[in-house]
């Protein structure tokens, strides 16, 4: 069993990929996965921007633009900016630890396929009827079966199921950055990034964990005739919004974490310094962690749950500004008096700073009780959370796709065309989102899909939408950028071509499957940097040349993904009004197909494959 | 190398000690469940009987809650045992993080229903 899938090379390319369990073709996959969903969310939102602006536009309807409103947060956050983080936190934990691979590979592939079929689900509500309507919040009663149709259905079924994917994820990373790291790789010489994917599983767990409780809630209510947040049927529906925003909040902070975590890797690597203040660093994280899920009411201040809770919340809420301050400084002192390189990387880490900084300035404001009466629901919460989810999640994906794209696909991205990107992006950004606090200041109400003449907001909004155009061009020459460093970019053939400090930039480009023929032997913080100045100027190795270890591909997490679609669909089809087939029938399929493939994983024994040592020396001298 | 894996093999790798450690381990186990059972069947019988008033059967069960909670973080969930640092730190992550939710969410949504 064992030698026969050695021979596994001359399978096809589709199939290689479908059945993956590498962690660094899941990052790949990861990557393309969200980015397209990003690219769908991201055409919604310039599809709002041209309703907005002009007014009393009739572009798109109402219902039209509240589905758009929906799916386009719904998708960013759950299935574009999750699966991005997932991607490089696939790609450059286990090499910045000096693993093999995560602690679970099989586990990984499920994670991913159980995320991408959760998220065809919420998709495939275009084509029944309509998408969820009911904002990403899906508060009831605006969501239950009395007001919101199907979609919500696809909302609360598609959620569910991408979100367990997300959950185990999770966990793999958790298992991966406790276990898996290489000899004297101790917790406190980890990459900031590691330490950042840690604390945002762990967030993952705890936060995603209440979110599937709320669904599953949702869940009966609507389909099961339950009446959880049915207030004439006893139900308390403030009891949705509390368990909506326990999740809710650290969900941000889940996002913001990994971005975090990029920004501290580039900054020193092109600042040519190390890392100011890495305890504070880490221990600033962890704050912001625990704080996370003390603060949720403050997106409740305005129901009326009373001026003591409302306070307590608030200051709470304040708090978290200094770890934030503290992690602030530690970047600004980084890269004082550094070397630094302003590469399309270095633009959009440098320039993160101070757009996060505005985007935590307007969220201390928010969390003053008596403003946000004010604040709420208008286009100025609006301003303030794009400026933490673009000028600072996006900017910080941005950065880091720049930063490792030459370890991912072996040659770097035009710098030109990078530098276009960069600043249309950010000076659209700035054009969309900071006037819309002035929009939000005079009094725009957020999720409204057109406004009256003569009211002050025409040239304002005109602007916000030049700005979204601008942004607009930006992804796209991100993607011409893509396919032109596809053919025209150098290869790159040497390890490290940043001249970067963590442990991924010690392996040989491209990283061959096993990634270190050897593991590494850590003696310090930013363990590469160390040994090319104190060392010879590779890894020491931690054990002698090796047979490796690999696990086997599998296509079961594809199919038990594709069996929760299918259980999950069948649900939905329960509340069809006719239906093609009985219901039951597509839920009994699903169930046979995602327990059946569980069952086939469970009896059928699989221990992997081995490389053999000529193999291995045969690899490394080619690629060395 | 792994070809044999899938067979059985001849002998335990575990030392003697282990397997009588092993064997302590489960009996713990069995008694730690067999307790939580009969504290199950305590409440249910509070409950039930109707000879206890309820001034007293409420804190009662709340209290075998209590100590079932204890008993299950320390047995099954092996927070007692040595080098589970770090299953323990998670435990007690959870714990610190969920209980002040869960009591700001009973004094929040309390009896009045909004
Ligand atoms: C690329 C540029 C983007 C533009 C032009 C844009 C535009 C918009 C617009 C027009 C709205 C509706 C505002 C309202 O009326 O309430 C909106 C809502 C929202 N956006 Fe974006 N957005 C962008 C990127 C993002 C990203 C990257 C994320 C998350 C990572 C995000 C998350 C959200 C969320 C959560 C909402 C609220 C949805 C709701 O009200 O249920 N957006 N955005
Ligand atoms: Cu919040």
């Amino acid at each position: 069993m064992a030698t026969e899938t050695a021979a596994n090379n001359n399978k096809s390319v589709l199939w290689d990929w479908l059945t993956t369990v590498d962690h660094k073709k899941l990052a790949v996959l990861y990557l393309i996965a969200g980015a397209l969903f990003f690219i769908k969310a991201g055409a919604m939102a310039i599809f709002m921007r041209i309703q907005l602006m002009s007014a009393e536009n009739t572009f798109l309807s109402g219902q039209t633009f509240n589905e758009f409103i929906t799916m386009h947060g719904t998708i960013m956050l759950f299935l574009a900016v999750t699966p991005l983080i997932f991607a490089f936190m696939n790609f450059a934990v286990p090499l910045q630890i000096g693993a093999r691979d995560v602690a679970f590979p099989f586990v990984n592939a499920l994670g991913f396929w159980i995320f991408f079929f959760g998220g065809l689900l919420v998709s495939l509500s275009w084509f029944f009827g309509g998408a969820p309507d009911a904002g990403w919040t899906a508060y009831v009663p605006l969501s239950s079966g009395e007001y919101a149709d199907l979609g919500l259905d696809f909302y609360v079924l598609g959620l569910q199921i991408s979100g367990l994917g997300t959950l185990i994820s999770a966990i793999n990373f958790i298992v991966t950055i406790i276990n898996m790291r290489a000899p004297g790789m101790t917790m406190m010489r980890m990459p900031l990034f590691c330490w950042t994917g840690l604390v945002t599983s762990i967030l993952i767990v705890f936060a995603f964990t209440p979110l599937a409780a709320g669904l599953a809630l949702l869940m009966l209510d609507r389909i099961f005739g339950g009446q959880f947040f049915m207030p004439d049927a006893g139900g308390n529906p403030v009891l949705w919004q509390h368990i909506f925003w326990i999740f809710g909040h650290p969900e941000v902070y889940i996002l913001v974490l990994p971005a975090f975590g990029i920004i501290s890797e580039v900054v020193p690597a092109f600042s040519r310094k190390r890392l100011f203040g890495y305890t504070a660093m880490v221990f600033a994280t962890l704050i912001i962690a625990f704080l996370s899920f003390m603060v949720w009411v403050h997106h409740m201040f305005t129901v009326g749950i009373g001026p003591i809770t409302n306070s307590v919340f608030a200051i709470a809420t304040m708090a978290i500004g200094v770890p934030t301050g503290i992690k602030i400084f530690n970047w600004l002192f980084t890269m004082w008096g550094g070397k630094i390189t302003f590469n399309t990387a270095m633009l959009c880490a440098s320039s993160f700073v101070p757009t996060f900084v505005l985007g935590g300035v307007t969220g201390v404001m928010l969390a003053m009780v008596p403003v946000d009466y004010l604040y709420h629901d208008t286009y100025f919460v609006v301003a303030h959370f794009h400026y933490i989810v673009v000028g600072g999640i996006a900017l910080g994906l941005l950065a880091g796709t720049y930063y490792w794209y030459p370890k991912m696909f072996g040659h770097k991205l035009n710098e030109k065309l990078g530098q276009l990107m960069f600043w249309l992006f950010y000076i659209g950004f700035h054009l969309t989102f900071f006037i819309q606090h002035i929009l939000g200041l005079i009094g725009m109400p957020r999720r409204v899909f057109t406004y009256l003449e003569g009211q002050g907001m025409e040239t304002m909004n005109l602007v916000s939408s030049i700005g979204a155009f601008m942004m607009g061009a930006g992804v796209v020459v991100l993607l011409i950028n893509i396919v032109y460093s596809a053919f025209t970019s150098e290869r790159i053939t040497v390890r490290d071509p940043w001249d970067a400090r963590t442990l991924e930039w010690s392996t040989t480009t491209p990283v061959p499957e096993y990634n270190f023929a050897q593991t590494p032997q850590v003696r310090s913080l930013d363990p590469w940097f160390y040994e090319k100045v104190h060392g010879e100027g590779l890894m020491k190795p931690a054990e002698p040349m090796d047979d490796i270890h690999m696990p086997n591909g599998s296509i079961l997490p594809l199919t038990i993904g594709l069996g929760l679609f299918v259980w999950g669909f069948g649900m939905i089809m329960l509340e069809m009004a006719n239906p093609i087939i009985t219901p039951w029938i597509v839920i009994g399929t699903g169930v046979i197909i995602t327990f059946g493939s569980m069952l086939l994983h469970s009896i059928h024994e699989d221990h992997g494959y081995h490389i053999p040592l000529d193999k291995i020396k045969k690899i490394e001298k080619e690629v060395g | 190398m792994s070809d044999d894996l899938s067979k059985p093999f001849s002998q335990s790798a575990l030392s003697h000690e282990e397997i009588l450690k092993i064997n302590r381990e489960r009996r713990i186990q069995i008694t730690a469940f067999a307790f939580m059972i009969f504290l199950t069947l305590l409440a249910f019988l509070a409950v039930g009987m109707e000879m206890v008033e309820p001034g007293f059967t409420i804190p009662f069960i709340l209290l075998l809650a209590v100590v079932q909670f204890v008993l299950q973080l320390f047995y099954f969930m092996h927070l007692k045992d040595k080098d589970h640092q770090w299953p323990n730190a998670f435990m007690m992550t959870g714990i610190v993080v969920a209980t002040p939710a869960v009591i700001a969410l009973v004094l929040l949504l309390g009896v009045t229903k909004y």
